[in-house]
């Protein structure tokens, strides 16, 4: 978007109906976290005790929406090559401390509290 | 001498200075709350079993989803906001960034409404062993007022659904929101027994319930000293409230104070605004995963 020169409100309509359209996404992945979580997913699929399937939808939304305000309001779906670069070595900072910590996840010590 | 690559490429990289810089800081970013998201991870799989608050039952969702949506608003300003002076319109350009700052003062204001339902909700223990969980409605040097919330039918049904199969410290109703005083139900670190119930009846207690001092054992409002999950808590939303205030304050200056530089140097100011939206995108984006970790799952 190199317009520097003068342009109408037809033209500034039409370049940010994308991010129109992004915004309207957000709101419904809102709405639909919330919506979700309303629901026992692990009890409708038979895993009474559990919290998995609603922590993994619900992480899967956030990562949709995350995704969306990256790509499209951030502009990383067309950026300079060093960005990427750099965002490369982030990701894999991240997912290794994310790894690591998931990694530790069994061999942490099984606490009990007693009360008398 | 001039600051370089202010507005054109720096020939090897492609990009302004500031843009570079920019997302350099953002990548630090993301692992300082990396880190404080892996220590939730941490806290919340080493909780001994039953004090991890339930899902739901430890904050109102509704604030937290307003919240949300303050901010996806405000990051759709401050992109239209850019745009805007892309095409020229510096008026409009302002129009929007007012949007956005209104929208971060309606954050910090949801934010501050939600702690001081926290740092005004107190659970006392009394001598003999029962619990009043409920909000301060007076204190004085002889006794405490506390405001309990009676149960309702609704609620109880449907903590009890969502509750289904999690660990429980007691049989009470767990509240749905800070408004409702009754958060005993997997909100406490202790497995003690059931709040707000009388030890001698057994009937609940609601209203403004009267403790003489000398009756209390222990008095403890839900600040982050409370309970594991109220550190994280405040821990993680305290620095990315700090966020939305830094963020805040940069792109009120390039608004206000700073907006002469759109006379004199327009380009330079356009990428100012460009940057300073990068970072408030950012505060946006944690707030997407943090939302859902800390009200919802």
């Amino acid at each position: 978007m190199d317009a520097s020169h003068d342009h109408g409100e037809h033209d500034f309509a039409s370049h940010t109906r994308q991010y129109k359209i992004i915004f309207a996404l957000l709101i419904i992945g809102t709405v639909l976290t919330v919506a979700v979580a309303q629901f026992d997913l692990d009890a409708m699929a038979g895993m009474h005790g559990h919290n998995y399937i609603n922590i993994i939808v619900g992480l899967l939304i956030a990562t949709t929406k995350a995704s969306l305000v990256m790509l499209f309001f951030m502009h990383l779906i067309s950026e300079k090559q060093l960005i990427y670069l750099v965002l490369g070595f982030t990701f894999f900072f991240f997912a290794g401390l994310m790894g690591l910590t998931i990694w530790a996840m069994s061999d942490y010590p099984k606490l009990s509290v007693v009360f008398d | 001498m001039d600051i370089p690559f202010t507005t054109k490429p720096r020939p090897d990289t492609g990009l302004y200075n500031a843009k570079l810089g920019i997302w350099l800081f953002l990548a630090s970013e993301v692992m300082l709350f990396g880190a404080l998201f892996s220590s939730y991870i941490m806290l919340r799989i080493g909780a001994p079993e039953g004090t991890w608050p339930a899902p739901g039952t430890m904050l109102d969702p509704i604030p937290g989803a307003i919240n949300t949506v303050v901010l996806i608003i405000s990051s759709i300003t401050v992109v239209l906001a850019w745009v805007s002076l892309k095409f020229n319109n510096f008026e409009q350009y302002r129009k929007y960034q007012a949007a956005t700052l209104a929208c971060a003062l309606a954050f910090m204001c949801i934010k501050a409404y939600e702690y001081h339902g926290k740092f005004n909700h107190y659970e006392v223990i009394k001598t003999d062993g029962s619990i009043v969980d409920g909000h301060m409605h007076e204190e004085t040097d002889e006794h405490v007022i506390l405001t309990v919330h009676a149960l309702e039918e609704e609620h109880d049904d449907h903590a009890h659904a969502e509750g289904d199969g999690h660990n429980h410290a007691g049989g009470g109703a767990p509240a749905e929101g800070d408004d409702h005083a009754v958060e005993k139900e997997g909100g406490s670190p202790y497995l003690g027994p059931e709040p707000n119930v009388d030890p001698t009846t057994g009937e609940h207690l609601h209203g403004e319930i009267t403790i003489l001092k000398s009756d209390i054992e222990k008095m403890e409002n839900y600040g982050p000293w409370h309970s594991t999950y109220l550190a994280i808590y405040f821990t993680l939303t305290g620095l990315h409230a700090l966020h939305v205030c830094g963020g805040a304050l940069v792109i009120f200056m390039i608004w206000g104070p700073l907006a002469g530089q759109w006379k004199t140097d327009p380009e330079r100011y356009t990428n100012r605004v460009e940057v300073s939206g990068l970072f408030w995108h950012f505060v946006d984006l944690v707030w997407i995963f943090l939302f859902p970790i800390l009200y919802l799952l």
